[in-house]
């Protein structure tokens, strides 16, 4: 998910992000404490973990929960006075990936990371790969979901999330299995994500005989009233939405006022408040939105995630939020890799290659590829200004 | 294909006439100002983005805890478009008197102006973004690049229904509204001394200046007019979509800029007729060929228009409009 969508935010961010990757890449807001590099000379060891994504920009609401969860996972472990203790070094690329890239560099050369947490976006994910590599740094995304990401044979790269392939498959198949719907709208706004996720939703619902009819949106417009005239005209028994929730919002609104009923869908980009404030009034409620990201603070699907949840809540005085249970598995990752001796990049490497324990989402478990040996996607369900889980998509029913 | 377009065509045409309003009202303010000063007013989709924010604020402020309807949903539309005007009407004036009237006075190009204007814009954005959306609309946490939602203030009814041929409310005010400020505009422009000062300063300034003109109070007016009806276009668009960012004009100031163009640039009624044409060209392209290709069709329209009828479909300019 998130590519930053410069190009919904045209010519004026453009301008203004460079300004902003030019002040952050010198900026020293990752450097951490003083902790000499090989704290051989300390009474307990301590390493650097870094952690990178958007911090500060447009899009830190879904990042700063993740960070926060990682943080959290780190104290517990620290408290335990292990023999090698674990500092965690943020890097703030606010999503952009030329500040990403410097911020690694920085990250390797200067700070000496030994693993990191990130990126949290699939744009800069693509673009600090290479150097990760380079620097034999393995790294954790809690959140980068492009599938294209483990097909570089990067040997460093993980993630703790399942990619877009497999939760486009997954609402996919929720849609023809728990609503049964015969007739399918689905629509995207062309952006990278989008597009992704939409068109293996389609695949997969063609694949069990659902009929398909598509449109495209134009994220900069305001006026989706062909999209809503051809909705109208299909008559379908559901709406499949691939975008974000700022769009995704809009659409759904334009869509109830211009009298369309049926089941509406989207993807983890939408998965915000945002989608029920852009849609208005009680028009969001009813709304089914997957995620490959578990958010649980009742313990619906593990008791786990309610003790993370409350944890959380213990801590930062916020409800759980999107990403927290995969930041808290990717430092549990680290820690458990660390915890077991493997103090320097190369054998945390090898270690997170056979790490086969259980996190709080799921079984922490990579395929040499980076990708997560088992990808659940969730859906969740909107009403009034929130959503809650519905269930896990393989298993959970029509929302009454 | 075509059976979308037939299954479509009714609903197809009453959106694209009520985009086209909108198109058409942001477009006089392009068309009014090249025509009195031949220059590109780029900073104008920002007058309309001000325009929307105050009538934002305006609903907020009020508080509408409920959709209106009838009578006093045109009463607060009323209200909401003055306050737009007002707003829009001196933004467009401000900038005229900042960003162009300087330039002017020093012998600037035109080009010089221009750049003028594309800096005007680009400020007026940002200053939004990161200062007045905000502190409007108390959001220090989130900030001002995401949209801002009004309150559900209209209560949509069809107020005409036969077989396909359906009508919402909101739509029909928008066309009734654009057309109605448009006729007024045009009679303003035709019959009024101030308006023939427009015209005349259109025609040719020099002489208009000789004959007793004063050139700089019609260039402040043509800017108040024009930013006028993007207030209006702004309490419209506010009604329509009940949100509004940062960024919004954009996209509609270069839709409401080729409209302009489309209709005859410089000419009144030239823009009324591109802004029409234009939102029924993208409703029905999209009809066609889908959503995606609607500016793909709406510029194709555009070039072989432009290449039969270099003026525009209604050509002549501003100083030639019938009195």
């Amino acid at each position: 998910m998130r590519y930053r969508s410069i190009v919904r935010l045209g010519v004026a961010l453009a301008a203004s992000s460079l300004v902003l990757a030019a002040c952050g890449g010198g900026g020293d807001q990752a450097t951490g404490g003083g902790a000499s590099p090989s704290g051989a000379t300390e009474a307990a060891k301590t390493v650097k973990i870094g952690l990178m994504g958007d911090l500060t920009g447009e899009n830190s609401g879904i990042v700063i929960p993740l960070r926060n969860a990682a943080k959290l996972a780190l104290e517990e472990y620290n408290a335990t006075n292990p023999a090698t203790k674990i500092e965690l070094v943020e890097y703030d690329s606010q999503g952009v990936p030329e500040q990403a890239t410097a911020l690694a560099q920085q990250a390797i050369k200067t700070d000496k990371i030994v693993g990191l947490i990130g990126p949290a976006f699939s744009g800069e994910s693509r673009q600090v790969g290479p150097i990760l590599e380079e620097g034999t740094i393995p790294s954790i995304s809690a959140s980068a979901t492009n599938p294209l990401l483990s097909q570089n044979g990067w040997k460093y790269w993980h993630r703790i999330v399942a990619n877009d392939d497999i939760q486009g498959g997954g609402v996919g198949d929720y849609i023809s299995r728990a609503l049964g719907a015969k007739k399918v709208f689905v629509i995207h706004d062309n952006q990278e994500y989008s597009k992704g996720i939409a068109d293996v939703v389609s695949k997969t619902l063609k694949g069990s005989g659902v009929n398909i009819q598509t449109d495209v949106i134009d994220p900069q417009g305001s006026d989706y009233a062909s999209t809503v005239n051809k909705v109208k005209a299909a008559a379908p028994d559901a709406v499949f939405y691939g975008g974000y929730y700022a769009q995704g919002g809009r659409l759904l609104k334009q869509l109830r006022d211009g009298g369309v009923k049926a089941q509406f869908l989207s993807g983890d980009g939408s998965l915000d408040a945002g989608l029920a404030k852009g849609a208005g009034g009680n028009n969001a409620d009813g709304a089914v939105v997957s995620c490959p990201c578990l958010i649980d603070p009742t313990g619906k699907a593990s008791p786990a995630s309610k003790k993370l949840a409350d944890a959380y809540q213990a801590k930062y005085n916020a409800p759980t939020a999107i990403y927290v249970g995969e930041g808290y598995d990717s430092a549990t990752a680290f820690i458990e890799a660390i915890k077991n001796g493997n103090t320097d990049p190369e054998s945390i490497n090898k270690y997170l290659a056979t790490i086969d324990i259980p996190g709080v989402t799921k079984q922490i478990k990579f395929a040499p590829t980076g990708e997560p040996t088992s990808g659940e996607v969730y859906v969740y369900l909107f009403k009034g200004d929130t959503y809650s889980l519905l269930g896990n998509a393989k298993e959970a029913s029509k929302p009454a | 294909m075509l059976d979308s377009f037939l299954t479509q065509f009714w609903p197809a045409t009453v959106d694209g006439l009520s985009l086209g309003s909108i198109y058409a009202l942001v477009a006089l303010g392009y068309t009014m100002v090249y025509g009195v000063l031949r220059l590109i007013n780029f900073a104008h989709s920002e007058v309309f983005m001000v325009g929307t924010v105050a009538a934002l604020f305006t609903l907020t402020t009020i508080g509408v805890s409920h959709e209106l309807s009838g009578v006093a949903l045109i009463g607060m539309l009323l209200l909401v478009a003055v306050i737009a005007i007002v707003v829009s009407g001196v933004t467009a004036m401000g900038l005229e008197y900042i960003a162009y009237r300087p330039l002017r006075k020093r012998g600037g190009s035109r080009l010089a102006a221009l750049i003028s204007a594309i800096g005007a814009s680009l400020f007026l954005q940002q200053l939004f973004a990161l200062i007045v959306i905000p502190r409007l609309f108390d959001l220090p946490q989130v900030g001002g690049r995401l949209p801002v939602h009004s309150p559900d203030w209209v209560r949509l009814s069809d107020v005409i229904a036969i077989g396909d041929f359906v009508v919402r409310n909101d739509k029909l005010l928008v066309v009734v509204a654009a057309v109605v400020m448009m006729v007024a505009l045009d009679q303003f422009v035709n019959r009024t001394n101030l308006g023939r000062g427009i015209r005349a300063t259109a025609q040719s300034p020099e002489n208009a200046v000789l004959m007793g003109v004063n050139i700089d109070r019609i260039i402040t007016a043509t800017f108040a007019i024009g930013g006028a009806m993007a207030g209006v276009a702004a309490a419209l668009y506010l009604m329509r979509f009940q949100e509004t960012n940062y960024f919004v004009g954009f996209l509609l100031g270069i839709k409401a800029f080729t409209a302009a163009v489309l209709g005859g640039i410089g000419n009144l009624r030239g823009a009324l007729v591109g802004g029409l044409v234009l939102g029924l060209i993208e409703m029905y392209g999209s009809a066609i060929f889908g959503s995606e290709w609607k500016d793909v069709v709406a510029f194709v329209v555009l070039v072989l228009v432009l290449m039969f009828r270099p003026t525009g479909i209604l050509g002549e300019s501003l100083q030639q409009a019938r009195a």
